[in-house]
């Protein structure tokens, strides 16, 4: 203490916690679960703002009266159970979404099939031109539909009457408007149920072939046995996204038909917007737009699980 | 079971490349034939082509007493383990072993009987409701193994079934397959490019080299009468000796094999009309290390005493290895564990010339 270094009892005191509680920062910040949530929080603020906000923001709209003023509960959903035109809109979500999935699902396996088919470099440009559906804007290929079933200038009435049939009304009969749309869906969704197909089908080992034709396994047999089990993940997963992403499609029908002819082709999203933007009742429009979500989240807790107990089962 | 003949078969594939150059074998019934050879040699070719898994190109396959060249591989009536065990990851071991019987639309309680018989003679009764992700490389081998034996075929391929597994399970399950041969006498053909694996298997062992078949032959006869350079270097570990040598006159009017100007090695009386005709020409001397050894002077008489200088020594316990070189050859002795010998140390070494091999150098044929 008397070579001049000794330092004051109180200051020593003070320093200590202060030198502690800097070391056990530096700890906290050098732990790989820090550095990890440092490095996702960029994501985690991007996925809260632009996905968790507005999904609570739209629950909450839902729950409220048509001026926004009052709580109503679950009262919108009942209401809108109640109307005819909401319980069609249900009807052909589900014909939409249902049919364009198994159709775009089973288009896309025979594709993929055709294309693990074909040799080499002619593979790679047969699969460069049907990706072309999927590339292009929605927007713009269904203008170019629209253009084709146009009822005075339809590229497909033309070749009707090149056949001697009469014009076809595409866009303007109930069930053909149906079809149309679902039709377009199927075009535009094909290609990536074909490329998540084709890449699943490339990871399948060719021995297990070998092994299933030295067993005595025909083409048939082939598929069933080995083929398809060894897909199912991502028939089962590429199924829930597509199921997911055409329950909320929006463009076709917006752009095809906008729901007509009388509310025949309406879907969840075109109605949301209908009723919610067009009619000014947001809340309504929430309400419409969020109907899916719970059956949606758990058919996919579902479907998830499945995979993880597949994935498991299958990983060497 | 049957036989199976291959007569003149060819395997072209596009651009002209031929993996399989025309080769002619004969697999009698209950016979366990392995085929062995470097990579890229056509083994393993041939075996598909047998299976069915590879068109033919030219020749014809026999299998009990049918043509199968455009017989798909579920009517030829094979079975086959492969190299990965092809094993279904989504079956159970049960399913696996069934697979095949259940696409031939046998009676349940046949099948059962079957797979638990399998499953008893490959010790995996335990296993069969396991999937093959919760297996062990051993185990998902024995399962393979299992699904070829329920069918009852009439010939097992197996395909490098061993390569996956560590030296310790290689070698007991290579004793596995052995008894499984011995228990159901199927006839097998089994390809390796591990000449200790087709040593020990076979009954007879085809050595291929570069799409021909080079020698075919029992695994002693392999060992001790190879008919090329190619397969006298292939079968033996470690391999032969090949030193360049002329054949000369030696001592007491007999003929001689002279190495180097220092190192000239009398040829054995039982082969000097043999070798009579080679006199004056360049030739390769074959010798394997187990019969190349320090010298005693109590050894036999004729054994020539070469003095070579050490330079790498391999103990291995019950056996010692020792490098040198011979005019820039590389040569493998095995010597006695208790002889002392250091890098660099001079050694005295001797031959068992009876034990020899003189071979053309240009068409590598053993004379």
């Amino acid at each position: 203490m008397a070579d001049g270094t000794s330092v004051p009892v109180g200051v020593m005191q003070a320093s200590r916690p202060a030198a502690a509680r800097r070391s056990s920062m530096r700890r906290f910040a050098g732990r790989r679960s820090t550095m990890g949530f440092l490095l996702a929080l960029p994501l985690i603020l991007l996925v809260a703002g632009f996905v968790i906000y507005p999904a609570f923001y739209a629950i909450y709209l839902s729950m409220l009266n048509k001026k926004m003023t009052s709580f109503v509960g679950l009262g919108n959903f009942a209401f809108l159970l109640k109307r005819n035109t909401f319980q069609l809109v249900i009807f052909q979500s589900c014909l939409f979404a249902i049919t364009a999935v198994v159709m775009k699902a089973l288009l896309g396996f025979i594709l993929a099939h055709l294309m693990h088919n074909i040799p080499g470099k002619n593979q790679r440009i047969w699969r460069g031109l049907l990706l072309v559906p999927w590339v292009i804007p929605l927007a713009l290929s269904t203008l170019t539909w629209w253009w084709m079933f146009d009822p005075s200038y339809s590229a497909f009435n033309w070749i009707l009457n090149q056949f001697g049939f009469a014009n076809v009304p595409w866009l303007g009969v109930g069930w053909i408007a149906r079809f149309c749309t679902i039709a377009v869906n199927v075009w535009y969704g094909t290609p990536f149920f074909m490329i998540m197909y084709l890449a699943a089908l490339k990871s399948v080992p060719e021995q297990l072939y070998e092994a299933a034709a030295i067993d005595g396994a025909n083409a048939v047999q082939k598929l069933f046995f080995v083929t398809l089990p060894m897909m199912r993940n991502i028939i089962a997963i590429t199924v829930l996204f597509s199921l997911i992403t055409t329950f909320a499609d929006f463009d076709i029908v917006r752009i095809l038909t906008a729901g007509g002819p009388q509310d025949m082709t309406h879907v969840f999203a075109t109605y949301a917007f209908q009723v919610g933007i067009q009619s000014g009742d947001i809340p309504l429009g929430a309400s419409v737009s969020l109907f899916m979500f719970p059956i949606l989240a758990i058919a996919a807790f579902f479907v998830l699980r499945g995979v993880t107990r597949r994935t498991k089962e299958i990983a060497t | 079971m049957a036989e199976v003949s291959c007569r003149k078969v060819v395997k072209e594939y596009d651009g002209g490349v031929q993996a399989v150059k025309g080769i002619d074998l004969e697999i009698a019934d209950h016979e366990f034939v392995v085929l062995v050879g470097p990579s890229g040699c056509g083994k393993s070719t041939t075996l598909r082509m047998i299976a069915g898994l590879e068109e033919i190109s030219g020749g014809e396959i026999w299998i009990g007493g049918d043509i199968v060249n455009d017989v798909p591989p579920r009517d030829r009536d094979i079975a086959m383990v492969f190299q990965n065990y092809a094993l279904y990851p989504h079956m159970s071991v049960f399913d696996n072993m069934a697979f095949g019987l259940k696409l031939r639309k046998f009676p349940k309680d046949e099948i059962k009987r079957r797979v638990d018989e399998a499953a008893r003679i490959l010790d995996i009764v335990p296993l069969l409701e396991r999937k093959p992700r919760a297996l062990s490389g051993g185990q998902r081998q024995r399962v393979a193994m299992g699904r070829a034996i329920v069918r009852n075929p009439k010939v097992f391929l197996f395909d490098e079934p061993l390569s996956n597994l560590d030296a310790k399970l290689r070698v007991q399950m290579r004793t596995e397959i052995k008894k499984v041969h011995q228990t159901v006498r199927t006839t097998t053909v089994y390809v390796t490019h591990d000449q200790v694996e087709a040593m020990t298997l076979a009954d007879r062992v085809v050595v291929m080299n570069g799409g021909i078949i080079e020698q075919v032959g029992s695994p002693q006869e392999l060992y001790h009468n190879p008919a090329t350079r190619f397969v006298a270097g292939f079968i033996g570990s470690p391999a032969m000796n090949f030193l360049p040598c002329r054949v000369q006159d030696g001592r007491n009017g007999g003929l001689a094999l002279r190495v180097t100007d220092k190192i000239t090695l009398p040829v054995p009386p039982d082969r000097q009309d043999r070798y009579g005709k080679y006199k004056g020409r360049e030739m390769v001397l074959g010798i394997r290390p187990e019969h190349l050894f320090e010298y005693h002077e109590q050894g036999k008489p004729n054994w020539t005493r070469v003095d070579l200088p050490v330079d790498v020594v391999e103990p291995m316990g019950m056996e010692t290895m020792v490098h040198f070189f011979v005019d820039g050859a590389p040569v493998c002795a095995r010597v006695d564990p208790a002889t002392h010998a250091e890098p660099g140390e001079m050694l005295p070494l001797t031959a068992d010339l009876n034990q020899m091999h003189l071979m053309e150098p240009d068409t590598g044929r053993v004379v």
